[in-house]
């Protein structure tokens, strides 16, 4: 059987896996499809957790930016990881006592007032959104490259596709069919790996691999070698970074934070049965990112060495099967600037090698000369990241719409039953919204998605964390800090990646800390400002202070003694 | 629903007006939140360490130790800190449990 008929066999039957889950696991109440029940085993939401995070770009990109930014890459390996830590300790188990349904029920009770609810929604919409624009369009990327359709046809089954289980199952549906992708992106993205391992090093396990010598009989290690050729082609040294250190430290934290702010990761730990669940699940989940997450750095120095080794200085025709499979689709090109028939690469202008970073993760099953099933297998990985991340923000967006703006504050006397045809409506035109971002995406969607972070750490991130661990903190506070914290972080953005986008260098920025970064310094004066208000106004109310007090206890204070 | 959620309004009443609930008792949980604040800020300095710490601020100067093949500093940013992280989390998760069960707060059988 050829690659291209493995690849639509995987790719249909992971379809028809996900729809069947989707009909067997379908929504009857609202509590279904905002929280699945709020009965879902710790182990499997941790999984659902990873499948919901690990977006195509973790799929499919990551490893190729590590591969090109070499020490600075660990940047999204420390932020997108730490924040897991944050959530854990800080959110997830207070998010999870309180019991409702959506992030801004929980600001909008805790700040006892609509307004701050809506903030909330507002902040929650606009994050969800530009992330979810990116997904939909990897959904395109992915099947066109493996199914050579347009990105336009494959945006629409992968809408097809989600609009089935989201909106006929709502949260439990996505949940279950999250842990099946899950299942199906971790064995794809192992399988290559865990070859190129063997390949390079001899050992199987890349994370030790990644340490290990290189099995050409140099005795150099792999990250040895590395510097050492990569120095030599005039690039910097893989270990070292160019980035100054208060931009690093910047940009991890508003990752990390933002992280932990994230809508469609919080309500996850809504769907557990107990305070300890929440804990223990967010351990799950951030061991099954972990997987990924410590397999990433090594793929991408294997790659960068393999691309040195087998392309620079060979000469075209004996070029590796892999190059020129993959210079049809111009993920990678040659040009021979010195007409020598000889591949060049370097840091200089006499470079004649063009790569796309995504060429690292997909190449990779070629690279290791791996069987076709595996090719038809990442493709399949690619499409379950891409879906299970889309499903979950379009989950976060419909729940906010129906149960935040019409349930709560427009339509209070809808029934359960309208509210959940509401929240099957609003999913349905989510999807419809973000597959048109697919098909035609904003020019800004790639710049955006990293700033989804920077908006969630500025804005809901210390509303949230105030709100829990400052029992003094009104509404007063939260509200200015949410839209000081917003304001001043989207500013940034916008001046520095639109408005003035040649004024985008490190002299030019606020404490040299780049628009990536912002969203820390965003956080910290949201704090400042909720703290500095909420001194001289009026104290919240006292029945939000038993809330609070409430919340910070994992059994019910007032049964505990009762049966 | 509506009935759940009224429960859980009944619970925010101050407690004093549960008739079952006595100050000992208060005292015993505000020792439990006093136990709990102090493990948060002993791991979050840990997750502070060896992030932006290790990773990151003293990662130039670890970079001089070897360590299984990587440098120092690099380990901990590409690999170490996330390894912590998954401890960190397992390890608050677990001495929680502990204290739950301690002062009387775990959920096992009250829902």
């Amino acid at each position: 059987m050829t690659t291209q008929m493995l690849t639509y066999l995987f790719v249909g039957a992971s379809f028809l896996l996900y729809i069947g889950i989707a009909i067997w696991s379908r929504a009857g109440s609202t509590r279904d499809f905002y929280v699945a029940g709020g009965g879902v085993h710790p182990l499997m939401n941790g999984m659902a957790t990873a499948a919901d995070w690990m977006s195509a770009a973790s799929f499919i990109s990551m490893a190729g930016i590590i591969s090109f930014m070499g020490r600075d890459g660990s940047v999204y390996l420390l932020g997108w990881t730490g924040g897991y830590v944050l959530l854990a300790l800080l959110l997830a188990p207070y998010l999870r006592k309180f019991g409702r349904f959506t992030v801004p029920d929980f600001i909008g009770e805790r700040y006892y007032s609509k307004a701050a609810r809506i903030v909330a929604v507002i902040c929650l919409i606009f994050i969800s959104f530009t992330y979810v624009a990116g997904q939909m369009r990897g959904v395109g990327i992915v099947f066109s490259r493996y199914l050579e359709v347009e990105v336009t046809t494959g945006v629409i089954i992968g809408m097809a596709v989600v609009f089935m289980y989201a909106v006929l199952g709502g949260m439990k549906g996505i949940t279950y069919t999250q842990v099946a992708q899950y299942c199906v992106l971790i064995f794809a993205y192992m399988v290559p790996a865990i070859f190129i391992s063997i390949m390079i090093t001899g050992n199987p396990i890349p994370q030790l691999g990644f340490g290990s010598e290189v099995n050409d009989g140099s005795g150099l290690s792999v990250l040895q070698k590395l510097d050492g050729v990569l120095m030599d082609l005039g690039f910097n040294a893989y270990t070292a970074g160019t980035k100054s250190t208060i931009d690093v430290f910047a940009i991890t934290a508003a990752l990390m934070f933002g992280t932990a702010g994230l809508p469609h990761v919080l309500v996850r730990f809504f769907t557990v049965p107990k305070v300890s669940d929440a804990r223990l699940s967010a351990g799950y989940a951030l061991v099954f990112i972990a997987i990924l997450y410590t397999t990433a750095p090594a793929v991408a120095s294997f790659a960068r060495l393999n691309l040195v080794d087998t392309v620079h200085n060979s000469s075209y025709d004996q070029a590796p099967q892999w190059f020129s499979n993959w210079e049809q689709t111009g993920l990678v090109g040659w040009e021979d600037k010195n007409d020598d028939g000889i591949m060049h690469y370097s840091a200089g202008s006499d470079n004649e090698i063009r790569v796309d970073r995504d060429i690292m993760v997909l190449a990779n099953p070629e690279i290791a000369n791996l069987p076709g099933w595996v090719i038809a297998l990442v493709a399949a990985g690619g499409v379950a990241a891409a879906l299970s991340t889309a499903a979950g923000l379009l989950l976060v967006i419909s729940s906010a719409i129906s149960h935040d703006v019409l349930k709560q504050t427009l339509m209070p006397n809808i029934s359960e039953k309208q509210e959940l045809l509401f929240a099957r409506l609003a999913a349905a035109v989510a999807v419809c919204v973000a597959g048109l971002f697919g098909i035609y995406p904003p020019a800004f969607v790639a710049q955006v998605v990293a700033f989804a972070f920077g908006l969630a750490a500025a804005s809901l991130f210390p509303a949230l964390l105030l709100g829990i661990f400052y029992k003094p903190m009104n509404k007063e506070g939260a509200i200015t800090g949410m839209l000081i914290g917003l304001i001043f972080t989207f500013s940034y953005i916008v001046y520095f990646k639109f408005i003035s986008p040649q004024l985008n260098t490190s002299e030019h920025w606020l404490f040299g800390i780049s628009p990536e970064g912002i969203g820390f310094i965003g956080m910290l004066l949201n704090i400042c400002c909720a703290l500095g208000i909420s001194k001289v106004t009026s104290p919240p109310p006292i029945e939000v202070q038993h809330l609070v007090d409430n919340i910070r206890i994992p059994t019910d204070a007032g049964t505990a003694h009762q049966h | 629903m509506t009935n759940r959620l009224d429960q859980h309004r009944g619970n925010y009443l101050p407690p004093s007006q549960h008739h079952y609930q006595s100050t000992a008792s208060e005292k015993k949980l505000a020792t439990y939140w006093q136990s709990n604040l102090s493990l948060l800020a002993k791991l979050i300095a840990v997750w502070f360490v060896v992030s932006f710490g290790c990773g990151i601020v003293l990662a130039d100067w670890l970079d001089q130790f070897s360590f299984f093949g990587f440098k120092l500093g690099f380990w901990f940013a590409q690999q170490g800190a996330i390894y912590a992280f998954v401890a960190i989390i397992f390890i608050y998760s677990w001495r929680m449990k502990v204290l739950e069960r301690r002062f009387g707060v775990d959920q096992e059988g009250s829902s």
